[in-house]
């Protein structure tokens, strides 16, 4: 970890990152934002931006349910909890009855009830209530470690699965025909939106956590016309939007993750009138 | 039944052969028994009322659905072969027209190991001109999916159902809802193609004109085989005019 401090003390000689915990910061969201931006363009295309916010949500009932069965572990209970709720919410879409957004809002209220009643039970919801807004200053080094592991391991979960999954998202049945086992992909996706979403909770926040991953994807939706483009441009705004909120959130003495988000955000406005301006959708 | 007669002996080609196909989906029978020869080099096409299980059928060929029965390639010997490669192309297809993805993406996605998102190599990029060029599509292939014509997009979906080199190409009215000239240019590429590759083809379609003037052999199906022959059988048939009562001779709507 030395190492990489002093590299970056050379790459970066600004008062504002000789402070450690801003060096850890910078590096967890050079760790995080990438791949959430890169599976955002899936979900995007999958127009699964309510159910990821959903999922989002249900990490307060996680952190309940952890705590009830003593799981030692919170990052465990999110992850556990997390892939079980996303399996549910696709389960329950493929079988119909109620339209997806029904669902979804119903699975989004109920894992926020849950996780209320349970962490609000022994009165001690202060304790949980950094998960709403979560704070990317208190990381410290043992847990980027978990962030480059699953950042690895994602982006290779990400090449084998990709092709198969954007034949899925532009029509199930044409990737049936060639093979594509579209229930197996679409389910490895949630699962994987799943954990990327559970391990940055703690750090982005249950109420932000969503437009980490569907900002910066959105955003690069509007200036792409291809899926590399889309790929590139996604994971540009997102380490910009990272990067230039760390910055402005130091500075005004305010939260991170919302200087990330409004970054984002303004990155998504600056897309819109750019597709107007350069007609990128032809 | 002349035309069906002939087609039952060997022609010396292979084929595929359906032996009583059954659907059966949540205790209704969506099909049944249907048993019928599909000739390498031949355009078959399956006409029949909605409804009447032409698209399940298409998709137990697939095996999108479970049936009974039996779903053979066999060769010229009628020895099975151990696999038979089925290209699709869908009915209009849907899908999001505002996703940014070019033809280039989406055959290269097909086609080859790489993931499309860390871009497409000369090799790919060859590749998928090859296999655009089997339906004159090749001006296409930087054009945006969602932007292109009905036409352009069906002759893309041939492209890619054609590779790699299918032993059935399965088409489920691929032309309702193209223009004229994108019709004739669909089907005329199709009917080159079945000789060129001895691709065995099965088509449904309703437009009886075309079906007159491309099909080697027409099945009419409602639940079941009702009638094989060749279009002029048919369209003249007792069968057909039971199945289509407000159509009269060789098709042309009352």
């Amino acid at each position: 970890m030395e190492t990489v401090y002093k590299v970056m003390d050379t790459l970066l000689p600004f008062p504002i990152f000789s402070m450690q915990f801003m060096k850890n910061a910078l590096l967890a969201l050079l760790l995080l934002t990438p791949l959430l931006a890169l599976f955002g363009t899936m979900a995007v295309n999958q127009r699964m931006a309510f159910f990821s916010d959903a999922l989002g949500h249900s990490a307060l009932a996680g952190a309940g349910l952890g705590m009830l069965l003593g799981i030692g572990s919170l990052q465990v209970s999110l992850i556990v909890f997390g892939l079980l709720w996303a399996l549910l919410i696709s389960q329950i879409n493929r079988k119909g009855g109620a339209s997806a957004d029904t669902n979804i809002s119903v699975f989004s209220s109920t894992g926020i009830a849950m996780g209320l009643v349970l962490l609000s039970q022994s009165g001690s919801f202060s304790k949980y209530s950094s998960l709403l807004v979560g704070d990317v200053l208190a990381i410290a080094p043992g847990d980027l470690l978990w962030l480059l592991v699953s950042l690895a391991l994602g982006l290779l979960c990400w090449l084998l699965l990709f092709n198969h999954l954007l034949l899925s998202a532009v029509n199930p049945q044409l990737a049936q025909s060639r093979g594509v086992k579209t229930r197996l992909v679409e389910d490895a996706f949630v699962c994987l939106v799943a954990i990327a979403v559970m391990l940055s909770i703690r750090w982005v926040g249950v109420l932000l956590i969503n437009a980490l991953l569907i900002l910066p994807a959105a955003a690069a939706r509007n200036i792409s016309r291809s899926t590399p483009q889309h790929a590139l441009f996604s994971v540009l705004i997102s380490l910009l939007s990272g990067v230039i909120g760390l910055i402005a959130a130091y500075h005004l003495g305010t939260s991170v993750g919302a200087a990330v988000v409004l970054c984002a955000a303004a990155f998504y406005v600056l897309s819109l009138l750019a597709r107007r301006v350069l007609h990128i959708a032809t | 039944m002349q035309a069906s007669d002939e087609i039952n002996h060997s022609c010396g080609l292979c084929h595929i052969e359906l032996q009583d196909v059954s659907v059966r989906l949540d205790n209704e029978t969506l099909l049944s028994d249907v048993s019928l020869h599909i000739h390498c080099g031949e355009l078959t096409v399956l006409v029949g009322p909605n409804g009447g299980g032409k698209t399940t059928l298409l998709r137990a060929m697939l095996r999108q659905v479970p049936f009974e029965g039996k779903i053979l390639h066999l060769d010229e010997h009628g020895k099975p072969f151990s696999t038979m490669r089925t290209g699709y192309v869908p009915q209009q297809l849907h899908f999001d027209k505002q996703m940014p993805l070019t033809v280039r993406d989406l055959l290269s996605s097909a086609l080859s190991k790489r993931p499309v998102w860390t871009g497409i190599g000369a090799k790919t990029r060859q590749q998928v001109l090859e296999a655009l060029a089997l339906a004159q599509a090749e001006a296409l292939i930087d054009k945006r999916l969602g932007a292109l014509s009905g036409g352009e997009l069906q002759r893309v979906l041939l492209a890619l159902a054609l590779t790699p080199t299918p032993d059935l190409l399965i088409l489920d009215e691929p032309v309702s809802g193209v223009d004229h000239n994108g019709q004739a240019l669909f089907l005329d590429t199709v009917s080159a193609l079945r000789r060129q590759k001895h691709l065995a083809i099965l088509m449904v379609s309703h437009d009886w004109v075309l079906v007159q003037e491309y099909a080697d052999q027409v099945a009419l199906i409602d639940r079941t085989v009702l009638y094989v022959g060749s279009a002029s059988e048919v369209f003249g048939s007792a069968a057909f005019a039971t199945a289509f009562p407000h159509t009269h001779g060789t098709g042309k709507a009352s």
